[in-house]
């Protein structure tokens, strides 16, 4: 479980952000994750609720998901292309076993949704 | 003037401040020359009697390793690495289930890291926090036992997609557990193919050469 300190991590970078938007009110936090991010989406969701509980500035802000599929380059195909899926990582399309990963480990604070 | 609610992009990874020490590490360790290797597994994979074989080993062929030591509350595991001879550290961690960069950086204020050549960084025992984190290693194992069973990889695919190499320990009770060699191989290259694969037993010492190369080979490239 370490999903507690990742949305500190949210909590965190939002607030840096927040910065630059003083006296505004936050509604949501848009947060992109992949499916190789380690983190999990439930988990984070009820830390998320415990974590906002501290910091008055995010107490009424949702947490949106903008989930990040897994997308790779296939030597085969030459192209990027979606994989199986994280138990069978090889090419959807062809099944040529992937190892250059390019899409699919996000953990990012995409956006904030602001009141203002 | 109406000001409805509007979207604010920002953009930024949530564990930028990790990530940031994390690179700044990297750049320490590779400047000194020191080869950091992370490990990974669940607890009771065979971590700590891995990491004694080998740290005893590289310091008979007279290199100068060193080693963290995570865990949740005990010292024990350190304690059995300092029969090594190496300098060894615990890093408890409490109640959290991995490791982060900033207590790797705190950790190895002490030390000069010119007068080591390899850190190994034992993580928390867990197949699922630790992935998230980038701890400035140069290679990250992850650990598998024979006795844990072969489907373990596809268990827990997002750690092993995020190692460098996976070491199956304890072969040397594969027969008494019944394990399937095949089957835990399979498994491993369908979570991240290609991935190097080493079976060993760090009480026999069989295998132990193999990785001793690797390691030799890797930590010069």
């Amino acid at each position: 479980m370490h999903e507690l300190s990742i949305a500190l991590s949210i909590l965190d970078v939002a607030e840096e952000e927040m910065q630059n938007h003083v006296g505004a009110r936050v509604d949501a936090i848009h947060v992109r994750l992949g499916p190789l991010s380690g983190v999990v989406k439930e988990a984070l969701v009820s830390a998320y609720e415990l974590a906002r509980e501290e910091t008055p500035l995010f107490a009424n802000a949702r947490l949106v998901f903008e989930d990040v599929p897994i997308v790779v380059f296939c030597s085969k195909c030459q192209a990027e292309r979606p994989v199986h899926s994280t138990q069978l990582f090889h090419c959807a399309e062809c099944d040529t076993p992937a190892t250059d990963v390019r899409r699919g480990r996000e953990l990012e604070l995409a956006a904030l949704e602001l009141e203002e | 003037m109406s000001t409805g609610p509007r979207i604010v992009e920002v953009r930024k990874n949530v564990l930028k401040h990790n990530d940031e020490v994390a690179r700044g590490l990297r750049q320490r360790f590779e400047q000194a020359g020191v080869f950091v290797v992370s490990l990974v597994s669940s607890p009771g994979s065979g971590k700590t009697a891995f990491l004694e074989k080998t740290l005893t080993l590289l310091k008979q062929a007279g290199h100068r390793p060193a080693a963290l030591v995570g865990d949740l509350a005990t010292n024990n595991d350190a304690a059995r690495l300092a029969r090594s001879q190496a300098p060894v550290k615990q890093i408890t961690t409490g109640t959290l289930c991995h490791l982060e960069a900033a207590m790797i950086q705190n950790a190895i204020e002490e030390w000069n890291l010119k007068d080591l050549d390899f850190l190994f960084l034992e993580n928390v025992g867990n197949l699922v926090c630790p992935s998230s984190y980038d701890l400035g290693e140069a290679l990250r194992l992850v650990l598998l036992s024979v006795t844990e069973g072969e489907d373990k990889p596809l268990k827990y695919p997002t750690i092993f997609n995020s190692a460098d190499l996976a070491i199956v320990t304890k072969i040397d009770l594969a027969e008494a557990v019944e394990f399937d060699r095949n089957a835990a191989r399979t498994n491993i290259d369908s979570v991240r193919p290609g991935m190097p694969i080493l079976e060993l037993s760090s009480k026999t010492g069989a295998g132990m050469e193999a990785w001793m190369n690797l390691l030799a080979t890797r930590s010069k490239q």
